[in-house]
């Protein structure tokens, strides 16, 4: 188990290595000039030449990029051209608020969607089933923005059921430890704060969560279905357990195992789907942040931000890998 | 039958109705019985009936699309007419089963001590850890070495032998009265199949355990039970004791089954005598023998609906119009 940890790991620095490449090309390839972008209509050539030596984009791009590469190595990711904020500290800042509205979204994901699913397969070609394969289908082609803005419209703005936008209301004087809103009131005992900033979090949550609960209820349905059939589950009976125990031990754990696979390649789907919801609901994410870096060709956030990106979601994904050696030991063995 | 059999089936008939389609029936009205420590088998080439019996007196067989008649009496009560959760109550601990493919029989994602835990925690009084000693101890008295580390292992670090070994274990370890093998060792390897026949026929003998053994291979049979009930199409056509049937099969489809077996002394050349024609081509019993379209003693007298099972002696009876007279006759 440890070695398959660390040979992950150094597979995800040679991994980040060549991602900086990439982005460091694509980020150049992007047509316009950030100079220009950063100084605007009225810019004069000084001014352009004085942000390009400033920044080092009149240097050849192969000089830029190992210039590039010995800053990261030592941590440096450089600050942004339009804020000059400092890329790590702005990621910090934001990425809670990202984090939390995905995490909230796969919480939800996960807890409607395994069971559903399981109910789904144990009564198959019922009014459940049918209900359950015909919403999947609907989360999955509803596009998240779409959702979103519906969501906001009738339960928000028609009905008031639901705060509309931000992550906490302005009137609360929260105190922020960690930037996760939620865990900061618990952490400083400001119990209202953490309910309010989970009732902002329902809606983003549901929109962002829909896809993701889509491809969880079909996976567990079909894994269960075949599950159900197996050999061993009849083995079970034979020894003549309980309804529930069989369930539990034989059907569902075992049918968890592909359900597993796709939360890591879920989570990819959640961090980059959430620039969608964190717009519509004016969530100071990464997300929002991101989308203006590439509308000012700010590079170093975006080279930078992508990055970190890259490096959750490789942990995601070990995570998940290391969940499976849990749930099968056939993987731990071999 | 007398009535103080510890497995009395009666009449049993199993039909499977899918959704547009024609109702098959598996099992057409098969009668048998198994007395306390006996061993009866159960024979019968692919399709004519063995697992689907032995999956409906297991309470076994899904409930959509599947209608079950007649009786199970075991132990006097007919299990048929018991709820799922009664049923569950008495299956692993009065009657047990061994399946057919060890590879796939066991749960591979939990430890063998687990699989062999559960189920004796389900029916006994034992805690935890008294559990964990006799699973450990089971498994040594299947012949599994070093059972301690085992118990701790998974089914994919076993060979077959040694996972329907644990099977086995798995079946003995709340001692019930009866276990069903259903084709125990067609899986596996023909050097390991005498070694788990051997282990099973012995652990049920020592223990005083009835055992319905269900097989197409005759080879088993002759080593092992007490009793035979030859199936075709869904019912018992042939009912005797072992000696007697090998000696003295009365029923045509016996004998052809018999003459199938090919012989390593026969000297080379000797054609084989495979019994002609497939299950599929059958009459239905209510109008006249199953077999008629395969046998070549057939005759319109064959033509008669329920054909009942008869002979000179109660314990040995066939279902046949045109019985073999003499031993060893070949058709």
């Amino acid at each position: 188990m440890l070695t398959l940890v660390v040979r992950r790991l150094a597979l995800l620095v040679l991994v980040l290595f060549g991602l900086s490449l990439l982005l460091f090309a694509w980020v150049r390839a992007l047509p316009g000039d950030p100079a220009r972008a950063l100084l605007g209509e009225k810019a004069t050539p000084a001014g352009i030449a004085a942000v390009n030596e400033r920044y080092g984009f009149d240097q050849p791009v192969w000089q830029q990029y190992l210039t590039y590469l010995g800053q990261i190595v030592r941590g440096d990711f450089g600050a942004s051209i339009n804020t000059g904020e400092p890329v790590v500290t702005t990621f910090f800042e934001r990425f809670p608020a990202t984090i939390e509205l995905s995490l909230a979204a796969l919480v939800l994901a996960i807890v409607l969607g395994i069971p559903l699913g399981y109910l789904a397969a144990r009564r198959r070609g019922g009014w459940l089933d049918n209900a359950v394969v015909g919403g999947s289908l609907l989360g999955v082609v509803v596009p998240v923005f779409f959702l979103a803005v519906l969501l906001k419209y009738l339960l928000a703005i028609q009905l008031g059921l639901f705060p509309t936008s931000g992550r906490q209301d302005a009137r609360i004087d929260a105190t922020h430890v960690t930037n996760f809103y939620v865990l900061d009131g618990l952490l400083t005992r400001e119990w209202d704060a953490s309910w309010d900033a989970l009732v902002h979090l329902v809606l983003p949550a549901i929109a962002l969560g829909s896809i993701p609960l889509a491809i969880i209820v079909r996976i567990t349905r079909a894994s269960v279905l075949d599950v159900l059939s197996d050999d061993h589950v009849r083995t079970a009976e034979a020894k003549g357990l309980s309804r529930a125990v069989i369930s539990r031990r034989h059907v569902l754990r075992n049918a968890l195992l592909p359900v597993s696979t796709t939360l890591g390649l879920q989570a990819g789907a959640l961090l980059s789907g959430a620039v969608l919801t964190e717009t519509v609901f004016s969530i100071n994410g990464i997300g929002s942040y991101l989308f203006d870096a590439v509308t000012q060709l700010d590079y170093p956030v975006l080279q930078g931000f992508i990055l970190f990106i890259a490096v959750v979601y490789a942990l995601v994904n070990l995570v998940v890998d290391i969940s499976y050696g849990v749930i099968d030991p056939r993987v731990r063995v071999s | 039958m007398t009535g103080v059999s510890l497995l009395d089936v009666e009449d049993l008939r199993v039909r499977f109705q899918r959704k547009g389609q024609p109702a098959t029936t598996a099992v057409d009205g098969v009668s048998f019985s198994v007395d306390a420590g006996e061993v009866v088998g159960l024979v019968g080439e692919s399709g004519c009936g063995k697992s689907v019996t032995s999956l409906a007196v297991m309470g076994l067989l899904p409930r959509r699309g599947t209608s079950i008649s007649g009786s199970v009496r075991f132990d006097g009560t007919d299990l048929l007419a018991l709820s799922p959760s009664e049923l569950a109550r008495r299956r692993g601990r009065d009657l047990a089963m061994v399946f057919q493919d060890p590879m796939t029989s066991l749960n591979p994602v939990l430890t063998l001590g687990r699989q062999l835990t559960e189920v004796l925690r389900a029916h006994t009084d034992l805690d935890r850890a008294a559990a964990k000693k006799e699973a450990v101890e089971l498994l040594g008295r299947v012949g599994i070495p070093d059972p301690r580390r085992r118990a701790g292992e998974f089914p994919h670090q076993l060979s077959g032998g040694m996972r329907q070994r644990v099977l086995i274990a798995i079946a003995l370890a709340c001692s019930p009265r009866l276990i069903i093998a259903d084709e125990p060792t067609t899986a596996l390897d023909v050097t390991i199949q005498a070694q788990v026949l051997d282990l099973l026929t012995t652990l049920v003998r020592e223990s005083g355990t009835a055992m319905v053994l269900i097989t197409h291979d005759l080879g088993v049979v002759a080593g092992t039970c007490d009793r035979v009930n030859v199936l075709y199409a869904g019912r018992v056509v042939e009912s005797a004791p072992r000696g007697e049937l090998f000696a003295a099969p009365r029923h045509r489809y016996t004998q052809g089954l018999l003459a199938a077996v090919p012989r390593v002394d026969a000297p080379e050349g000797t054609p084989l005598h495979p019994v002609r024609g497939s299950v599929n081509d059958r009459l239905a019993w209510e109008v006249g023998c199953a077999f008629a379209p395969r046998c070549a003693h057939a005759d319109a007298a064959c033509r008669v609906p329920d054909i009942a099972l008869s002979g000179p002696r109660p314990e040995h009876t066939a279902r046949c119009v045109h019985p073999a007279g003499t031993p060893l006759e070949v058709a």
